[in-house]
């Protein structure tokens, strides 16, 4: 292997998944948080085998598509109703999706 | 009926020359499916009605085209404007899709008949089909054992005889080591080949469509119908597919085949895997092609770069189930919007998916973002030059530089049990260690049946995997078929 040397990143803590957790959206229980750790923490063991790889010069791969900004006409065609639209949103009201308040008291957005 | 286990192709002609009627084949599997299927659990939801309908229609010439009449089945990503569309989540029970998927649409125009949506690992995500919210489709061969995944239900449903052809996706072996465990032909396109328009998005850069069939024919007939330009997807590729029928099953005298040294030599195959691969080589050898060595140093690589990126793509893709547009939303009082989507998501997202967006996330959060996905895009680069090399692509296969297609193991080994992984993340991560190189290139692969392995008295299925360069499909599928004719595998079916 390349003699770049290995910088293996930190191994993940219950505080890190939690706070993981919160980015993602997601209101884990504390069971979940300390079975999630030790699983996340095997497989990014595994992934800092990436480390092991010297990639200075060499160019990120996003997409293995050689298409880039794809173009076409501006033609308006048919398109979803409002009906459509909304015909699977949990809660919705006069046209709209409807969600809890989230301004005042009550809010937390 | 024993035309149930024929190739769609042989279906269809038998259609077309009035043998047999498409309602009456149409019957014939949902009787099976009614019989089979409470085992199998292949299908999450089968559409009766609207399939005879179907089928009455192509008996009154009322459809015509290249697949009138004969049956499919549609892994449960694939969006349906009829019947429910749930990628086997809670989140999407009850979801009823507003349009039909790109791939789907085109294979009903051609006169396909769709059975019913297949079951699947929880939003495509697993190699075992047990993430599955309701349990997960059981391997025909032993029902005790996983038929692998994620398109789990799409190859058990072919293996068992439940439909005459069936569509899944692969983002990182999600077809091709299904087929392989359940002894059937699984078919991944070059990413871009076909349309994702209509299929729920999991890891956008590594999604494709492709086929489980009986046949190398019939996957290429299915292809060549659902490939081509959608201004539904302009990641779709602008080619014709050049792959007929006539073409696939042509020599292979002369062309060269590449043996990756890394996807053979580890030590970690089971021994019918092994003589799997050594006894296509000597076939191959025996209908003069070339068998040469091809170096893929950084294979090793790609499980750590597959979990990298597919999970940040996912991380991205599924934060729109929000429990406001779509999907479930929870029942619980809560205090404000943010904690509506936490608790929604937290409720209707199984372990599997909570894990993966929780690493994908992590790996695109700040501070971590140059350590894995930045480092994860440079390795993928390395491993598709890995392959452009032994392709000697682009442009240079002509002049004899490259491997015309690579042949290794789809699996290290046959069906593994129920259960025996589902708890540990890493070790079914593993299972896709032949696989997921194939997605990180973009190029194209296909797993044919290859004979079965002893299991303790019971015959297990196991696959060979043919791997060729992006949009080289039809060179690819001529190498397949040279190896279905040749190796005696087919015809190759459970005891059901």
């Amino acid at each position: 292997m390349p003699a770049e040397p290995r910088t293996t990143p930190p191994a993940i803590s219950e505080d890190d998944v939690r706070q993981v957790a919160k980015l993602s959206r997601l209101k884990l229980t504390d069971d979940e948080v300390a079975h999630f750790t030790g699983q996340l923490a095997a497989v990014l063991s595994h992934i800092a085998t990436l480390h092991e790889l010297d990639v200075t010069d060499v160019e990120p791969l996003a997409h293995a598509s050689d298409r880039h900004s794809v173009l076409r006409e501006d033609i308006p065609g048919p398109s979803l109703s409002p009906g459509a639209a909304l015909q699977n949103a949990p809660d919705r009201q006069d046209g709209f999706f409807k969600v809890p308040k989230v301004l005042g008291q009550g809010g937390g957005a | 009926m024993e035309l149930l286990h024929a190739t769609l192709t042989e279906q269809r002609d038998a259609i077309a020359r009035g043998d047999v009627s498409s309602v009456e084949l149409t019957r014939a599997y949902l009787d099976r499916i009614a019989q089979h299927d409470p085992a199998l659990h292949s299908y999450h939801e089968v559409f009766d009605e609207r399939a005879l309908e179907t089928a009455a229609a192509v008996d009154a010439g009322k459809v015509s085209g290249p697949l009138a009449g004969v049956t499919l089945g549609v892994k449960d990503l694939f969006c349906t404007s009829y019947g429910h569309t749930t990628c086997s989540s809670k989140m999407l029970a009850g979801y009823r899709s507003p349009f039909t998927a790109t791939a789907v649409q085109r294979l009903e125009d051609a006169g396909a008949v769709v059975l019913g949506k297949t079951v699947m690992d929880e939003f495509a995500l697993g190699s075992s089909c047990e993430t599955d919210v309701d349990g997960g489709a059981r391997n025909p061969w032993d029902t005790d054992r996983v038929p692998g995944g994620s398109s789990g239900g799409s190859a058990a449903a072919m293996a068992g005889g439940l439909a005459a052809a069936t569509l899944g996706t692969d983002t990182g072996g999600s077809i091709r080591q299904p087929a392989a465990l359940c002894g059937v032909v699984g078919f991944k396109p070059s990413y871009g080949r076909v349309s994702r328009y209509g299929m729920v998005a999991c890891a956008s850069s590594l999604d494709q469509a492709g086929t489980f069939t009986r046949s190398v024919g019939d996957a290429a007939l299915l292809t060549k119908l659902m490939a081509g330009a959608d201004p539904n997807d302009n990641t779709c590729a602008d080619r014709h597919v050049e792959t007929d029928l006539e073409d696939v099953d042509t020599p292979v005298m002369g062309l060269r085949i590449g043996l990756p040294t890394q996807y053979v030599m580890e030590g970690a195959n089971h021994p019918a895997v092994q003589d799997a691969v050594e006894a296509a080589c000597d076939l191959y050898r025996a209908q003069g092609a070339e068998l040469i060595e091809v170096d893929l140093p950084h294979t090793a690589y790609g499980i750590p770069t597959y979990y990298v990126q597919m999970t940040a793509e996912l991380s991205s893709n599924l934060a729109r189930y929000d429990g406001v547009h779509y999907g479930h939303r929870t029942a619980s009082p809560t205090a404000g919007l943010a904690e509506l989507t936490a608790l929604s998501r937290e409720e209707g997202f199984g372990d599997e998916v909570k894990r993966r967006i929780m690493l994908g996330t992590f790996a695109l959060s700040s501070g971590y973002e140059q350590q894995y996905y930045d480092r994860a895009l440079r390795v993928r680069r390395l491993i598709r030059n890995d392959f452009d090399a032994a392709f000697g692509t682009p442009g240079a296969n002509a002049d004899g530089a490259g491997v015309h297609a690579i042949l290794c193991p789809t699996t290290t080994g046959p069906a593994f049990k129920r259960g025996e992984l589902i708890d540990d993340p890493l070790a079914m991560y593993l299972n896709d260690v032949y696989t997921v190189n194939v997605n990180l290139a973009g190029i194209c692969g296909i797993s044919l049946p290859a004979g079965t392995a002893d299991v303790a008295g019971t015959p297990l299925p196991i696959g060979v995997q043919l791997i060729g360069p992006a949009f080289g499909e039809q060179t690819l599928l001529r190498v397949a078929r040279q190896y279905e004719k040749h190796a005696g595998h087919e015809g190759l079916r459970p005891p059901l």
